[in-house]
C-alpha cells in the first residue's frame, strides 16, 4: 500500500486529486440512510476490501441508530410537541447529536486509515446524505495518469 | 475620500441555486411568492383578534376565564406551527457537485451502451428493490442526480425535494420530510381553533339574545358576524384538508403520491413504505426523528464579497432571474418531466448528430437556466417523460379546488 501521505493535513492541501468514488445509498429497506457495502473496483488497489466494509457498515450502523422510530424519538417527539417545538431552540435533536459521532469518526478513519492509503472519505451529509464521496489521490512515487479535473474538493468547513 | 473595501465572507444560503428567499441570514427559508402566506397570517390573526375583542369579554364574565385561556393558547401553536412549516428546510436535497454529476453521467452511459445514431437514447431510470417491490427512481436534469425515493422536484422553488408532499402557497413552502408533521399539526390545530372559536361565538351570540335580544346584540357586537362568515367558510376546507392528511398518515402517503396514484390500481406496485398498519405508520410519520437540514445555509464559502456602504443587513440575497409568477398550484414537474415539443426532439437529434461536449462545465454549482416547459439543453436528452403530466397537473388543480 502507498504510503507516501503521511497525514490528513498534507492530503487536503495535495493537488494531486486522481478520481472520485461515489458509494451509492442502499434502498432495499426502504428511504432509511443506508449505504450500499459493495466495494467498488477503483479502490481494489489502494485498500484492503475488509476495511472499506468495516467503515460503510459502522456508518450504516450510526445511521440506523440516528433514524430509529422507538421510545427515544416518541419522547422527544412529544416533549417537543408540547413546547410547540421552541425547545429545539435550546436542545440539539438526537440525529444531530449521531451526526456529529459520525462526524468525529470519520475524521478517526480518514486519519489512521484513509490517509496512509492516499484516500479521503467525505462526510455524506456534506453531500445531501445522497452518497459517500471517496477522493482518491494519486501514488506521488508512480508517474502515473494526470489529474482528471482540477477540482478544489468538495471539503468545506462548516 | 478614499473609499476602504471591506469585504466578508459570503455565507452559503447566498450562492445557493434554487427559487427560494432567505431571510435572518439564512435562518429562514421560504418560496419567492409570499403573498398567499401573509394572507394565511391576516386571516388567523385578524379573524382571532375580533374574538378575543368582541366575544372574548362576555363569555370570560359570564362563563369562564378559562375560554380565551385556552383559545390564546391554541393560537400562539397554530401560530407556531405555522411559522415552523414556513420558514423550514422542507428537505432539499442540495445539488450534485460537477464530479458527482460526471460520475453519474458515466454509469448511465455505460449502463445505455451505444445507442444507434437517430434512436433516443433509453430515459434515465434506476430500479431499486425496496421491501420486495420495484420502484424506479427518475433522473432529475436540474439537480443531477437520481432522485432518492419519495423525492420530486418542486418546479415553483426549483429544488428537489426528500419526500415531497405539495408546494402549498398557503404557508409560501413546499411541505416535505422535515416540515411535514409541522403542517399537519397547523392543520389540525386550526381545524380545532376554528371549530372551537366558531363554536364560542355561536353560544356567545345565543347567550346575549336570550339575555337582550337578537336585534341589540347585532348592534353591540358587529365585529362578530364577520370572523363568524370567515370561520364557517374556513372550516369546512381547513377540517377537510386535516381528514385528508390523516388519512394519507395511516396509509404512509404523501399527497403527490396520491395524486399520481402510484400505488393505486390492480397493475401497479403496492406502497412498499407501509407499515401495513396504522398506528405504526403514524407514530413513524408523526413521531419519527427531527430530520437535521442537508443543506448548510450558514456556511462560510471560500468567496469574499465586498459590502457597499448603504445595506448593513442581507435580507433579500437570491437575485430576481426570470420568474417572478408561478402557479400557486402545486406544479412540481420539472423541466426534465415536461412533454417533449418538436423543438426538443430537434435538438437532441443535433445533439446526437454532432458530438457537443460533455459536461465540461467549470467547477462550479451547476445553475441550470430555469424555463418551466422547456427543458435545459443537457448533452444528451432522452426521451422525456409521460403525456400524463398534463392530466396530473388539471388533477392538482382539481383537488386544490374541491380542498
Amino acid at each position: 500500500m502507498a504510503t507516501e501521505f503521511h497525514n490528513l493535513q498534507e492530503l487536503r492541501q495535495s493537488p494531486s486529486l486522481a478520481t472520485k468514488v461515489f458509494i451509492q445509498r442502499d434502498y432495499s429497506e426502504g428511504t432509511v440512510c443506508r449505504f450500499q457495502t459493495k466495494f467498488p473496483s477503483e479502490l481494489a488497489s489502494r485498500i484492503e476490501r475488509t476495511l472499506f466494509e468495516d467503515t460503510v457498515k459502522t456508518l450504516n450502523t450510526y445511521y440506523a441508530e440516528a433514524e430509529k422510530v422507538g421510545g427515544q424519538s416518541y419522547m422527544e417527539g412529544c416533549l417537543a410537541c408540547a413546547t410547540a417545538y421552541f425547545i429545539f431552540l435550546c436542545m440539539e435533536t438526537r440525529y444531530e447529536k449521531v451526526l456529529k459521532k459520525i462526524s468525529g469518526y470519520i475524521q478517526e478513519q480518514n486519519e489512521k486509515i484513509y490517509a496512509p492509503r492516499g484516500l479521503l472519505l467525505t462526510d455524506p451529509v456534506e453531500r445531501g446524505m445522497r452518497v459517500i464521496e471517496v477522493s482518491v489521490f494519486e501514488d506521488r512515487g508512480s508517474s502515473g495518469s494526470s489529474p482528471s479535473s482540477n477540482v478544489s474538493s468538495g471539503i468545506s468547513q462548516r | 475620500m478614499s473609499a476602504v473595501m471591506i469585504t466578508r465572507k459570503a455565507r452559503k444560503w447566498e450562492k445557493l441555486p434554487g427559487k427560494n428567499t432567505f431571510c435572518c441570514d439564512g435562518r429562514v427559508m421560504m418560496a419567492r411568492q409570499k403573498g398567499v402566506f401573509y394572507l394565511t397570517v391576516f386571516l388567523i390573526v385578524g379573524t382571532c383578534s375580533l374574538f378575543f375583542a368582541f366575544e372574548c369579554p362576555y363569555l370570560a364574565i359570564h362563563l369562564s376565564p378559562a375560554i380565551p385561556v385556552f383559545a390564546i393558547v391554541l393560537f400562539l401553536f397554530v401560530m407556531a406551527m405555522l411559522l415552523r412549516t414556513s420558514f423550514s428546510d422542507p428537505g432539499v436535497l442540495p445539488r450534485a457537485l460537477p464530479e458527482e454529476a460526471t460520475f453519474i453521467e458515466m454509469e448511465i452511459e455505460a449502463a445505455n451502451g451505444n445507442v444507434p445514431a437517430g434512436q433516443r437514447p433509453p430515459p434515465r431510470i434506476r430500479n431499486v428493490q425496496i421491501n420486495g417491490q420495484i420502484v424506479k427512481l427518475k433522473y432529475c436534469y436540474t439537480c443531477k442526480i437520481f432522485r432518492p425515493p419519495r423525492a420530486s422536484h418542486c418546479s415553483i422553488c426549483d429544488n428537489c425535494v426528500d419526500r415531497f408532499d405539495h408546494h402549498c402557497p398557503w404557508v409560501g413552502n413546499c411541505v416535505g420530510k422535515r416540515n411535514y408533521r409541522y403542517f399537519y399539526l397547523f392543520t389540525l390545530s386550526l381545524s380545532l381553533l376554528t371549530i372551537y372559536i366558531f363554536t364560542f361565538g355561536i353560544v356567545h351570540v345565543v347567550m346575549r339574545s336570550v339575555d337582550s335580544g337578537f336585534v341589540k346584540t347585532l348592534q353591540d357586537t358587529p365585529g362578530t358576524y364577520p370572523f363568524m362568515l370567515v370561520c364557517f367558510f374556513t372550516l369546512w376546507s381547513v377540517v377537510g384538508l386535516t381528514g385528508f392528511h390523516s388519512y394519507l398518515i395511516s396509509l404512509n402517503q404523501t399527497t403527490n403520491e396520491d395524486i399520481k396514484g402510484s400505488w393505486s390500481g390492480k397493475n401497479r406496485v403496492q406502497n412498499p413504505y407501509s407499515h401495513k398498519n396504522i398506528i405504526n405508520n403514524c407514530c413513524e410519520v408523526l413521531c419519527g426523528p427531527a430530520y437535521p437540514s442537508v443543506l448548510d445555509r450558514r456556511g462560510l464559502t471560500q468567496d469574499d464579497l465586498p459590502v457597499p456602504a448603504s445595506t448593513a443587513t442581507k435580507s433579500n440575497p437570491v437575485p430576481q432571474t426570470t420568474r417572478t409568477t408561478a402557479p400557486l398550484i402545486p406544479n412540481e414537474h420539472t423541466p426534465d418531466d415536461a412533454k417533449p415539443s418538436i423543438a426538443d426532439l430537434a435538438i437532441a437529434h443535433a445533439e446526437k448528430i454532432s458530438p457537443s461536449p460533455k459536461e465540461e462545465k467549470p467547477p462550479t454549482p451547476p445553475k441550470a437556466p430555469v424555463i418551466p416547459k422547456s427543458p435545459p439543453t443537457p448533452t444528451k436528452v432522452p426521451p422525456l417523460a409521460s403525456p400524463e403530466t398534463d392530466v396530473e397537473a388539471s388533477i392538482i388543480i382539481a383537488k386544490e379546488k374541491a380542498l
